[in-house]
């Protein structure tokens, strides 16, 4: 039952040109870095990539952007990053923005196995043209799909051989939900330990979503905004 | 005129005590500095935490530890971590009791812009939409009036707007407005804030309380 790979570049060496992957992480919390990496060093093109932010110009997603290996941007938020924003306007990228919520329910409805999600979050906006509405009990739902992507890419905390994960404080963000909406699913984890090592009741991601595991190595987890107080 | 600090601490008093809050980015964020004696609330960041802390001091800064703008922030006793599905889960399902929100407009009924500036700011709406489709009660924080000397009180939302008929309450430089189906109603002034100054600077429908208190601060 080991799902264990050498590394990242073991790990990615499938993802195709043209492919949609998930890349888990808020902002550059929980980001993948060791498989972004490898995919800038693989040089695979066009692909679509579904994550909640696109990085900065120097590192997360941004190294991807930077390469121009990323034709289309599905995320909810995209500040911070001037190369994308260069990229967009003068539409070498393509980008479509939904709603955090909608984001997380769409990966969380394809892990679940479930169609559609039902959510009010757009309602009366641009982001509901085109989309089907429903009410119930009195208020409007947009139907929103859940995701269809070929490879999801996660950073867990702690893993064991067979694939179960579990996540630190903010950095579990939309790992968990990606991880379970990947037809290939790969997790790296910054500590990689024999299956039983891992308390079964602590288990965020059961080992079924993950196809592949390694351990990661020489994080650097940037920090956006450092903000600290002087004194307790 | 109140300072942001002010906008901050006026909103703060609308705080009771189990509530659970969302702060958003810019004012909202003050509000944590304000909160009333012997008033215990539940800070939620939407990037998977309940009981947001103040920032860390130095030597307990954690990058796996951040707000919903990407600062580091501590925990406080009680908290607990959560992936963002679940997180929107309990925004949805209306279990967050106060949402505060930055805008760049507002309309007589409720709807607000905060997301899109057409050909010049396209960053997305994060979790702003889904803030405003489910929160119970949505204050906003904002400066009434923009660099050029506009009103950003409208009878209809210019700028792509966010959600539709969602915010109860608007506080100002000017002075503190709810919603109603009369437009916007001017409850209380800011100090040295005259009711002409108000009508001069809201451009959608307004009507004025029968008692409008002047707000005082300490």
């Amino acid at each position: 039952m080991s799902k264990v790979v050498k590394n990242a570049e073991e790990a990615i060496l499938d993802i195709h040109d043209g492919a949609t992957i998930m890349l888990g992480g808020f902002g550059l919390c929980g980001i993948p870095e060791n498989c972004i990496t490898a995919l800038v060093k693989q040089g695979t093109k066009n692909l679509t990539c579904i994550s909640n932010n696109a990085g900065v110009d120097d590192f997360g997603i941004g190294l991807l952007l930077k390469t121009r290996q990323v034709k289309k941007m599905i995320s909810s938020y995209v500040g911070e990053n001037a190369e994308f924003e260069r990229q967009l306007l003068s539409g070498e990228l393509e980008v479509e923005l939904i709603p955090q919520g909608t984001l997380a329910a769409r990966c969380m409805a394809s892990g679940y196995g479930m169609p559609v999600i039902y959510t009010p979050a757009g309602v009366g906006t641009e982001v509901a043209i085109g989309k089907e509405v429903r009410n119930f009990n009195g208020k409007d739902y947009l139907m929103e799909y859940a995701f269809d992507t070929d490879f999801a890419i996660v950073k867990a905390w702690k893993g064991d051989t067979h694939g179960n994960l579990i996540f630190k404080a903010t950095s579990r963000n939309f790992n968990p939900l990606m991880a379970m909406a990947g037809k290939i699913t790969i997790a790296e984890v910054e500590e990689l330990l024999p299956a039983g090592e891992l308390d079964p009741d602590q288990i965020h991601t059961p080992g079924i979503y993950v196809h592949r595991i390694f351990q990661g190595e020489n994080y650097e987890k940037r920090i956006e905004q450092r903000t600290i107080r002087k004194t307790n | 005129m109140l300072t942001k600090e002010q906008i901050a601490q006026r909103i703060a008093r609308e705080l009771q005590n189990g509530y659970y809050v969302n702060l958003g980015i810019g004012i909202p964020t003050l509000v944590a500095n304000y909160i009333p004696e012997g008033v215990e609330v539940v800070l939620q960041s939407e990037n998977g935490l309940l009981g947001m802390g103040p920032f860390p001091t130095e030597d307990h800064i954690d990058a796996d530890l951040i707000n919903a703008g990407k600062q580091t922030i501590t925990t406080v006793a009680g908290s607990s971590f959560f992936d963002s599905a679940m997180s929107f889960g309990m925004i949805r399902a209306g279990k967050v009791d106060l949402t505060v929100l930055g805008a760049m407009e507002v309309s007589d009924n409720g709807d607000i812009a905060n997301w899109k500036i057409p050909g010049k700011m396209v960053k997305g709406m994060g979790g702003a939409m889904d803030l405003v489709a489910s929160a119970k009660n949505i204050i906003v924080a904002m400066q009434q009036v923009n660099k050029a000397g506009q009103s950003k009180m409208l009878s209809k939302c210019e700028l792509p707007i966010t959600g539709i008929g969602c915010v109860k309450k608007v506080v100002t430089e000017f002075g503190m407005y709810e919603i109603t189906p009369e437009g916007f109603k001017l409850t209380e002034l800011a100090p040295g804030v005259t009711i002409d100054e108000v009508k001069k600077n809201v451009a959608g429908r307004l009507v004025i309380a029968r008692e409008v208190k002047e707000m005082t601060f300490n």
